[in-house]
């Protein structure tokens, strides 16, 4: 086991640097620059040049990025030119907020997704069935920044029983130690400022929340159908087993193992900043921190950003494996 | 082992359970916290459409910013509430020299900083020097772009004329500026957010000339991140960059009116649908920028909508081929040509139907709040016939031009584009020319085409950055250099509008200046370099609880005056 996971660590050094040199490409191919975006319609071509001169803009491109990669083994991602901090500290100050949103669209997703998926292949062609099948559609198919609006018009403005927007609201005088700021209420046992907290994660978990919903609903509807087809779970019911140890030791514990894999690469994804849903609710994370960059044409918290993401999207992947391997007796003998 | 399937639905249903309790309590908890209104506690949430970048004014060039820091710090003019008219701030009165070269400013006597530290003679000739004496990153265009706009070089850039010759502390509250030319700019930027007052001893002690530069960026000092230090009405309290909120405070001593709430929080909020609806929500007391399209649902709602006069100008530009290199239509050359697209143009509709309530049609470059507008200028009013007659006698019927209009941009004089493109194509195909549509996108692609002089007809615009026409006409139609306009208006010539300009900046009588600009108007209406097309309003919303927010037509908001909940 140990090997294997200092196997993927390893892999990872290529990835990244063909990753790096992706993005330094793409970066600078996009159309506008970092002087018109600070100078802004009017700047004189004068201006842009004293500009480009002054951030080293004018060098050719591989020396820039040789002297960002040397920067950034040292975890110097360079400095934000829309806010003068250093990147790795934007970072850190930002993806609390996302690992928050996260966990709560995840729990959300797994907590409705996987009894809904049951269900819906103990009822296989029933009412409950076709419904999740269409529900689960429509979760995948529904733009973010619509069900942001539908949720945030029911929720926030008719019924007022949800915060539309934020992290915590700003009349919440709270002390932030961690910047999880769920955790950060219960730390400091201000449980007011917890509570908000934890009632700003709704609305946007549920709407991030739809989408892996949606996945986790199908696939455990598949696995479960498949599963109850086995022919151990025939021989658990003939042999007389109470339906509900056969669905607990042999049914269920099977079909989740795929239902697993599901949940750890969403939250990857999820993890690696939900830009929209972010932008839409106002949610200080990394993914609205990333439009906001890439608006600023601000290439260093863009390179940043999306390097440690990428290294933060492969640990989860080798973190679903090493669980894989902990579920799966099978797995883990190999 | 066993049993992790049967916990697994548990958890689930745990969850769900829990988010249907949150959902419910919080309900009591909402309608207690938020609205706005009088549970807020003093407290005013504004919705900005973006982040600040930082503090300190004189490296500040975005709108967001200078929000915040006009309630952190005063300048020694402002403007008059609601206007784009100097008044008196810091300084209670200013006399000019008859030279025009000396201003000398009777300085208030009742002022002290955030910090403690007095507002004197020495403070102004302190910030007026801090400026001038900008070095390295400090005096790049990006950190110092408004002071170089307007005074121009720096003591260490004795190559750059420098408009700013020298500040003498003459006693403890008179200071005099020197200034190297007239010119109608001064004093009326010393209105502007960047050239506000701010503590000597603050900046000293944070260091706030030593900006660092890193790879693509500026970092900016502590004093711009945590410590800005002015004189007026609110204090800065915090930013919290992370949830994008700045959080600023009464100040107990200040010299004026006592602000009406106890704390301001900017919230930034980059999408305009969020922030209806979190106004709708009660969660925040108002936002700006808000869409033509909501003013109708917000003002049925309750919502005050204030819209701001309009102090921008939308032009058709014309490019008539003067410039070397590109392959501008010559047709253009001739007035009869102009005057044809000028007639073609059917602005009423274009007013009516694509810019919010309130805009107006244009007869000149300026808006009527600006000293200068004059009604005796040459109008063009719509009339296609009159346009094909003009053609016809020019020998230039059908004449194809090349029309550029941006794509993915919304300009607050321009929010639609490609309706406006369609509009004026229509009209000018209606009067018997043909025109070729080049779309592209706005930065850099189009920016740099339309500067470049290789658009036959653009569209653009400009929203001014105080009451002077010369913000305006100057900034179109002065001459560029070579005895010619600059490349995005095809190089034009014509000595009678560079003359009216030059005169106009160089008055220093303020009424003898107006009139002198109502002349440039004439004469560039006369030349027709471009075609003006309207100015358009753009608004801010607060709760029906708000009171004492005047809209101003530079943006520049006082929210001293803000009151919440009575």
């Amino acid at each position: 086991m140990l090997r294997f996971i200092v196997r993927r660590l390893l892999q990872l050094i290529p990835i990244l640097l063909g990753l790096s040199i992706l993005l330094f490409a793409w970066l600078r191919a996009l159309p506008g620059g970092p002087a018109l975006a600070a100078l802004g319609e009017r700047a004189t071509p004068q201006r842009i040049a004293e500009y480009n001169e002054a951030f080293g803009l004018n060098e050719p491109v591989y020396v820039q990025y040789l002297k960002f990669l040397g920067r950034a083994v040292q975890l110097d991602f360079g400095t934000s030119a829309r806010t003068g901090q250093s990147v790795t500290s934007e970072f850190f100050l930002r993806f609390p907020g996302t690992i928050e949103l996260t966990l709560f669209a995840m729990a959300f997703a797994i907590g409705v997704g996987i009894p809904l998926g049951y269900l819906a292949a103990k009822k296989h062609g029933g009412f409950v069935d076709n419904a999740s099948v269409i529900g689960s559609l429509l979760g995948v198919t529904i733009p973010v920044f619509f069900l942001a609006y539908l949720l945030r018009l029911v929720f926030a403005v008719e019924l007022g029983w949800l915060p539309g927007s934020g992290r915590q609201d700003v009349r919440i005088d709270a002390t932030h130690i961690t910047n999880f700021y769920v955790l950060d209420g219960l730390l400091t046992r201000e449980w007011d400022a917890a509570w908000d907290a934890l009632t700003h994660l709704v609305l946007p978990g549920v709407a991030l929340g739809t989408i892996p919903l949606a996945i986790i609903v199908r696939i455990t509807r598949a696995a479960v159908l498949d599963v109850v087809n086995e022919d151990y779970v025939r021989t658990a019911n003939a042999k007389g087993l109470a339906t509900t140890t056969v669905r607990n030791r042999h049914v269920v514990r099977n079909a989740l193992l795929p239902v697993s894999t599901t949940i750890g690469l969403q939250t990857g994804l999820l993890l690696s900043g939900a830009v929209l849903t972010e932008t839409v609710f106002a949610f200080g994370g990394v993914g609205s921190a990333l439009r906001q960059a890439i608006s600023d044409r601000d290439y260093a918290l863009l390179q940043g950003f999306i390097l440690i993401l990428a290294v933060v999207y492969v640990l989860v992947n080798l973190l679903v494996d090493v669980s894989y391997g902990l579920l799966d007796p099978r797995v883990r003998t190999r | 082992m066993h049993r992790r399937p049967t916990r697994v639905l548990a958890v689930s249903a745990a969850t769900l359970t829990a988010l249907s309790m949150a959902a419910c309590a919080s309900s009591d908890r909402e309608e207690t916290s938020a609205g706005g209104g009088e549970s807020s506690g003093g407290t005013f949430v504004f919705g900005a459409a973006g982040d600040p970048t930082m503090f300190d004014p004189a490296f500040a060039t975005d709108g967001e910013s200078f929000r915040v820091t006009r309630q952190i710090y005063e300048g020694l003019l402002t403007n008059v509430e609601g206007s784009a008219d100097l008044a008196p701030a810091l300084a209670e009165s200013y006399e000019a020299s008859e030279d025009g070269l000396t201003y000398t400013f009777d300085l208030r006597d009742d002022v002290t900083f955030h910090d403690g530290t007095p507002f004197d003679a020495e403070a102004v000739c302190f910030n007026f020097e801090r400026w001038y004496n900008f070095e390295g990153l400090a005096a790049s265009p990006a950190a110092s772009e408004y002071y170089q706009n307007n005074f121009g070089g720096f003591a260490s850039t004795p190559d750059v004329p420098s408009l700013y010759a020298g500040c003498e502390a003459t006693d403890e509250f008179t200071a005099q500026v020197q200034i190297s030319q007239v010119t109608s700019r001064f004093p009326a930027v010393l209105a502007l957010p960047s050239f506000a007052m701010q503590s000597p001893e603050a900046l000293e002690q944070y260091d706030a000339d030593e900006l660092g530069g890193n790879g693509d960026a500026l970092t900016y000092t502590e004093y711009a991140l945590e410590h800005p230090t002015g004189t007026g009405p609110f204090r800065f309290d915090s930013w919290d960059q992370g949830n994008g909120e700045v959080t600023i405070v009464a100040n107990e001593d200040y010299w004026g009116d006592a602000p009406g709430v106890s704390e301001i929080v900017f919230r930034s909020i980059a999408d305009g649908n969020t922030r209806r609806q979190e106004l709708q929500a009660g969660s925040i007391d108002g936002y700006d920028l808000v869409a033509p399209a909501d003013y109708q649902t917000l003002q049925d709602g309750g919502f005050q909508v204030l819209p701001r006069d309009p102090f921008n100008i939308l032009y058709l530009g014309m490019n008539g081929g003067n410039v070397e290199g590109t392959n501008a239509n010559p047709a253009l050359q001739d007035i009869r040509v102009r005057q044809a697209i000028a007639h073609a143009i059917d602005r009423e509709t274009i007013v009516n139907s694509l810019l919010p309530e309130g805009a107006e049609e244009a007869i000149e470059f300026v808006p009527p709040a600006v000293d200068g507008w004059t009604e005796d200028v040459t109008t063009y009013d719509y009339d296609p016939d009159l346009s094909r007659q003009l053609l016809t006698e020019a020998g230039a019927l059908n004449t194809t031009l090349r029309f550029y209009y941006p794509t993915d941009v919304s300009r607050p004089y321009l929010p639609d584009p490609a309706a406006m493109f369609e509009v004026i194509s229509q009209n000018l195909t209606d009067a018997g020319f043909t025109i070729e549509p080049v779309s592209l996108p706005w930065n850099p692609d189009y920016l740099d085409a339309v500067s470049a002089g290789q658009a036959d007809l653009h569209l653009l615009g400009w929203t001014g950055d105080y009451n002077d026409a010369y913000n305006f006409i100057g900034t179109f139609f002065a001459d560029a250099g070579g005895g010619q306009m600059k490349a995005e208006f095809g190089g034009w010539s014509d000595q009678a509008v560079f003359d009216a300009l030059a005169a106009g900046d160089a008055e220093p009588d303020i009424d003898a200046r107006g009139e002198l600009y109502a002349e440039a108007n004439a004469a560039i209406m006369d030349f027709l370099p471009a075609v003006p097309v309207s100015h358009s309003p753009n608004a801010l919303v607060v709760a029906d609880d708000v009171e004492g927010l005047v809209p101003s037509p530079l943006s520049a908001e006082d929210f001293s005056t803000v009151t919440i909940g009575n």
